[in-house]
């Protein structure tokens, strides 16, 4: 038995390549950590075991003719967010239970052509609407470090998966900080590239000014490998950047020496756990060993991103939401009276309590009379907030801080307050909504949970995010770390 | 700013979402928690910014008006709860 779950991609590109192992043998080995572990994470939504294996077998023969590529043979799994034909798509919501997508995102559809095995589709929180993946009509994930933590949200189903090794990488999406806070609460590494960088094209609207694709995956090597198959411009996609994109694994070994790195003094006072704190504080030494200088920089309004995302984010959704309405697809609800019944019943029947909420919050904040006072005075907040960031890149590099204020937390501890919920979000949340991109990179634990700590670059810097990234788990191994529950092979 | 009962009854039937009256107050409540951030933005400070729709600033591409997209009805309708002859069905709209 060889414990491919235990090997890197770059080790997994190798042995497929030199003919070690067949995409057959690698995907059979994922299919069965699945089968055997999934069952208590509940990390998958839908597995395609079938298709997985037909896809394995077509990228073993375009092996055995000579071809090769970054992710040929190579299984991942899908944020059940991305539309997939033949595959259903439900944003985890009832809303969508038995959907099937007449049509591919374009993510899958660059995914697909480079030959990766799709293995199936992962959890979330509805609609990607929450920070724990609570919020799921199909159940919570758990935590695969404790079984009683959350895996954190909204992509908590990849990230739960990636962390157990039941996939070797997966993707997610990123609207106020839903790959960084699970990436940090599940111990792997996950970057949110820049808005635009990735098509949303397929990819099922949450807020469309914030919504970005992205990568959880175990290293930022890893990450860079994903990311380069899915980035590029999309005419199908209106708000897709037409930016050159660099070569992101040649460009990981970018030198350290003389990196500035800020750090937002007030990122660490009230509201930080100390442990947490004192872990990035580990992580940043490591760092200025390595040959950069941290700068004490500023970023304040945290409370008043934290509002203006609460309304904007909302306020889109409830217009991106609108098309459910019972007529054109997903659920309708039994015994219509008329057609207004017939949209409210099957929305209330549909939606999910947080989905519910957010639709009433956003639908507030746009209608009239309250338009100027909420939802334009959000639009001006947000672009105080993208000044401060502008403001510290003339300082530094990168910027380094906490994903969230606390490890993962015990299922069930906020999902009776909302508003405390969205607290979790703080650090995050700033990075959508100035369009940045931002990495959560594992730096230790805290009572036997990860830290995660978080990169934040000017937009389009990826790469340097990686590098940094990457220069760091070169030195340290807290990426490699897993849950030793999932460590064995199974039988 | 906070809503009232009458003023969630009237954005549910906006947002055309059936309200439970046994909940209106826990949904109250939670909704008024989230607005409660929404003080933030009477901050003076912000009256003299332009509002941000796009985080980068781009402007919306124009295109050549082509038809790109070919008829593929059958396959959209799919996943419709009720369908015939091509036709999305309604209960009945006019007496």
């Amino acid at each position: 038995m060889v414990s491919y779950h235990l090997n890197t991609l770059t080790q997994l590109r190798a042995g497929l390549d030199s003919r070690a192992f067949s995409a057959r043998e690698l995907t059979v080995h994922f299919l069965n950590r699945i089968a055997v572990h999934d069952g208590a994470l509940n990390s998958f939504i839908t597995q395609t075991p079938e298709q997985a294996l037909q896809a394995a077998d077509l990228a073993d023969k375009r092996l055995a003719a000579g071809e090769s590529g970054s992710l040929l043979g190579i299984p991942y799994a899908h944020k059940d967010i991305f539309c997939t034909a033949g595959v259903r798509t439900t944003c985890a919501s009832k809303m969508l239970g038995n959907w099937v997508a007449p049509y591919d995102a374009t993510v899958h559809h660059k995914l697909n052509a480079a030959g990766a095995v799709l293995l199936g589709k992962t959890n979330m929180d509805e609609f990607a609407m929450g920070s724990s993946n609570e919020n799921s009509a199909f159940g919570a994930v758990k935590n695969p470090w404790d079984h009683a933590a959350v895996p954190g949200g909204s992509s908590g189903g990849s990230a739960a998966a990636v962390a157990a090794r039941l996939v070797p990488i997966a993707t997610g999406t990123d609207t106020g900080g839903s790959i960084r806070q699970p990436a940090a609460y599940c111990g792997i590494t996950g970057i949110k590239p820049t808005y635009g960088r990735v098509s949303r094209f397929g990819m099922i609207a949450y807020a469309s000014s914030l919504d970005q694709g992205g990568v959880l995956g175990v290293s930022a090597a890893d990450c860079a490998v994903m990311l380069q198959v899915m980035a590029g411009h999309d005419a199908r996609d209106s708000t897709s950047a037409p930016v050159p994109v660099p070569d992101y694994a040649a460009q990981l070994a970018q030198p350290m020496a003389g990196l500035r790195i800020g750090v937002p003094r007030q990122w660490f006072t009230q509201g930080l756990a100390v442990s947490v704190a004192a872990r990035i504080d580990d992580a940043l030494l490591e760092l200025e060993a390595l040959g950069a200088t941290r700068v004490a920089i500023d970023l304040p309004d945290a409370a008043l991103a934290l509002a203006a995302y609460y309304l904007i984010a909302p306020a889109e959704a409830s217009s991106n939401l609108s098309r459910f309405d019972g007529v054109r697809f997903g659920h309708r609800c039994d015994h219509p009276r008329d057609l207004n019944d017939l949209y409210e019943r099957s929305r209330s029947e549909g939606f999910g309590a947080e989905v519910q909420r957010r639709i009433l919050i956003g639908t507030y904040a746009l209608s009239a009379g309250y338009y100027d006072a909420f939802y334009v005075r959000a639009q001006r907040a947000r672009r105080q907030i993208a000044a401060h960031f502008a403001a510290a890149f003339a300082h530094c590099d990168v910027i380094a801080g906490p994903v969230a204020p606390t490890v993962a937390f015990d299922l069930g501890a906020h999902s009776a307050d909302p508003a405390t919920m969205y607290l979790e979000d703080i650090y995050t949340i700033p990075v959508n909504l100035a369009g940045l991109p931002g990495m959560s990179i594992p730096v230790g634990f805290a009572g036997g949970r990860p830290v995660g700590m978080q990169l934040i670059g000017p937009a389009f810097s990826e790469s340097r995010l990686l590098a940094v990234a990457h220069q760091y788990q070169q030195h340290t191994d807290w990426h490699q770390h897993m849950p030793a529950a999932y460590r064995e092979d199974v039988l | 700013m906070s809503l009232n009962a009458m003023q969630l009854k009237h954005v549910a039937h906006l947002s055309r979402i059936a309200l439970d009256e046994a909940k209106i107050p826990a949904l109250l409540h939670d909704l008024n928690a989230i607005l409660a951030f929404a003080e933030q933005l009477q901050d003076p400070k912000l009256d003299a910014l332009t509002p941000m729709a796009h985080p980068l600033d781009q402007s919306q591409p124009l295109r050549a008006d082509e038809v790109t997209e070919e008829n593929n009805r059958t396959a959209l309708q799919q996943g419709a709860p009720a369908v015939e002859r091509g036709l999305f069905l309604v209960p009945k709209v006019i007496e």
